[in-house]
């Protein structure tokens, strides 16, 4: 038995669609009877599950290949999923391969949105979920950390988490370019439809607290703003009120025009000096585009909010040959001091006793976090709680 | 050896480090496209520090502040708007202001230094050995700096309204405050330097009631002028009557006007008591 011992299997957003994920996603009861099924594999000494909305994955340092089978098996029985068809999306990778693909995805690398941070969470979260189950060792207990310090050193050597790549944040990222902070502004939000929904959410999430829904129809208005915790005002209300404003968003269907210029500058004539900022996101267009032209009125519509996206997803695309670069040399390094202590697990012949019991300590190293001087230096304890 | 330098190779060591920051900034915004914040921040701190030494051994030297000859009035000036960038440019997320002052910094102190004719002479006893005059001269300067700040902090938001209206965010744009900060601050330093210089002129008042005849009255007008028209931008500005983009080209307008006003109120001075000496090594 090789250093392979060390595996990855799974399945991805790269091969396996939304449906199939749907399938193959672990409600916690799954989790815990998967983790007692895994624990009573003898070849199997140490594992962690990640189980996010784009992929399910496990990792694992066995004392054969056939682990790695065995986890997909028990996988598929448990999801009742065809082993066939698994086997034709599942994504499975050993030694240096899966510490590479560890680190990537640690560091968003291999996320659909590329560069994004929550991952980085959820693997955290992943390896304290397996490190309370006992069921990490000293490998994968380096591995994870030496994970986290490589996701870390990825964000902030290159531009991989820089701008944003949804419409929605970049409309948020821009208020914040006007306004600086959100906890004042006060934002309205005209249409109760998805799109206004998920922009009005992502202003919530960075900080907006006086929000305000219209919408054509009162109660939909209504039933939004009671979900998002904001107000309701009457659709008629919006010009005659747009000057209470900060920022607009506007995501009807409306055919015609909902904000004019006429209004747009008796508004500014009623407002202090604080700007305003028009996010135009339905089509048609709900807003006169020669609002733009009034001094201290920004107007973006959808078409510009798209294209920020796009250059932000492009920039970040070409940081990631920088970022591959980083993470390789960060595999190898990585690899090559934990490829002798996989060789050694897995030269270690299996007993009877190892039947049925949790993964066994070795060379002094138990299940718990590292905290020797050594394992400081190398790695170091990371802390568990989400970033 | 320290001690046999110069004022003028303290203020040249100065007026280098200040045009390190201004290409140490450059630099860093074309390579990352991002400015050198704690660098830059450095070298200017470096600079002034050195400035600081080069006025305070001409101060020495001349027994009173040093606001004998044009070079003093733009070193002091200059020094006057980096004091104030210390101290706000750590507070605000501004850290483009730090390249804009290293680049106006620089200007003043090179040009300054540059133009001989600037330091052949300078007025001895300019002040007449009066400390009021020395403090109205010292304030009038330093609201000159506040101004000097203002007009930068104007022309990034300027930049920044540009950037939000033709929707170019990219590159060192993303790197400027927020058109709301940017305004803010614009308001308060208007406010301090409007207060400055008020009390320059309040100070000044009292000397020039004693015997009118001892300042000139262009001088005096200009001055005044320069005063009159700040604060009536700010209270335009309080008044909401005068904001954003009109705001910012009001204060680049005035400081601009403001400098060149400098000129003619140091020339007033030829016609005044104090004789004109050669100025020192």
């Amino acid at each position: 038995m090789s250093a392979d011992g060390f595996f990855v299997i799974g399945a991805t957003h790269h091969r396996a669609p939304l449906a199939v994920r749907e399938k193959l996603s672990l409600s916690a009861e799954a989790a815990a009877a998967l983790h007692a099924e895994f624990t009573s594999m003898a070849a199997l000494k140490e594992f962690a599950v990640l189980n996010t909305c784009n992929r399910v994955e496990f990792y694992g340092v066995a004392t054969n290949a056939d682990a790695a089978a065995a986890v997909s098996a028990a996988f598929c029985a448990r999801q009742q999923f065809d082993a066939a068809e698994f086997a034709k999306i599942c994504l499975s990778l050993r030694g240096r391969d899966a510490v590479q693909h560890l680190l990537e995805v640690s560091a968003g690398l291999d996320s659909q949105m590329l560069g994004e941070t929550e991952v980085f969470g959820q693997v955290k979260e992943a390896y304290a979920a397996a490190q309370a189950r006992g069921s990490t060792g000293p490998v994968l207990n380096r591995v994870f950390q030496k994970g986290f310090q490589a996701a870390k050193h990825v964000r902030s050597h290159t531009a991989i988490t820089e701008g944003q790549v949804s419409v929605a944040n970049v409309a948020v990222d821009l208020a914040l370019t006007i306004f600086g902070s959100l906890k004042e502004a006060r934002i309205l939000l005209l249409g109760a439809g998805d799109i206004g929904e998920k922009t009005a959410k992502a202003f919530q999430s960075r900080g907006a607290a006086a929000l305000t829904v219209a919408s054509r129809r009162f109660e939909r208005a209504m039933e939004l703003a009671t979900a998002l915790g904001a107000s309701a005002m009457p659709f008629e209300q919006r010009e005659a009120r747009l000057a209470e404003f900060d920022v607009v968003v506007c995501a009807t269907s409306a055919p015609d025009l909902v904000v004019s210029l006429a209004a747009t500058r008796a508004a500014m004539h009623k407002r202090s000096a604080r700007p305003l900022f028009f996010i135009d996101q339905a089509l048609p267009r709900d807003i006169d585009a020669a609002v733009a032209e009034i001094d201290n009125v920004f107007l973006y519509n959808l078409d510009d909010l798209a294209k920020i996206a796009e250059q932000n997803r492009a920039a970040r695309e070409a940081e990631i040959v920088k970022c591959r670069a980083i993470v390789t040399e960060k595999a190898d390094a990585l690899w090559r001091h934990v490829a002798p202590q996989v060789a050694a697990l897995a030269n270690r012949m299996p007993t009877a006793a190892d039947g049925m019991h949790p993964p066994t300590p070795v060379a002094g190293e138990g299940t718990r976090p590292p905290t020797t001087e050594k394992d400081t230096a190398d790695g170091g304890a990371v802390p568990t709680s989400r970033s | 050896m320290l001690a046999e330098l110069t004022d003028r190779t303290w203020l040249w060591a100065a007026a280098g480090l200040y045009l390190a920051g201004f290409v140490q900034g450059t630099f860093s915004l074309l390579r990352s496209g991002r400015p050198a914040g704690v660098a830059t921040y450095t070298l200017i701190a470096a600079g002034y520090a050195l400035q600081l030494i080069g006025l305070g051994i001409r101060g020495r030297s001349v027994g009173g502040c040093p606001l004998g000859n044009t070079l003093e009035i733009f070193q002091f000036t200059a020094w006057s708007a980096v004091t104030l960038y210390l101290v706000v440019g750590v507070t605000f997320r501004a850290s483009l202001l730090g390249y804009f002052t290293s680049c106006l910094s620089a200007a003043l102190t090179l040009v300054s230094l540059a133009i001989p004719a600037w330091d052949v002479t300078r007025r001895s006893n300019v002040f007449g050995g009066n400390p009021w005059i020395e403090l109205h001269a010292a304030l009038a300067l330093f609201s000159y700096g506040v101004f000097a700040l203002l007009a930068l902090t104007s022309l990034m938001f300027l930049l920044r309204n540009y950037s939000l209206k033709k929707k170019h965010l990219g590159g060192w744009f993303s790197f400027l405050p927020s058109i709301i900060d940017l305004d803010q601050i614009g308001v308060r330093l208007l406010g301090a330097g409007v207060t400055i210089l008020a009390a320059a002129l309040a100070v000044g008042s009292v000397y020039w009631l004693r015997d009118t005849s001892v300042v000139n009255s262009a001088k005096l007008l200009v001055t005044v002028a320069v005063w009159f028209a700040y604060a009536a931008v700010f209270g335009l500005r309080l008044g909401e009557r005068l904001l954003a983009g009109r705001f910012a080209w009001a204060c680049l307008g005035l400081f601009a006007a403001a400098l060149l006003s400098l000129g003619p109120v140091d020339q007033s001075r030829h016609a005044a008591p104090p004789a004109a000496t050669k100025a020192h090594a």
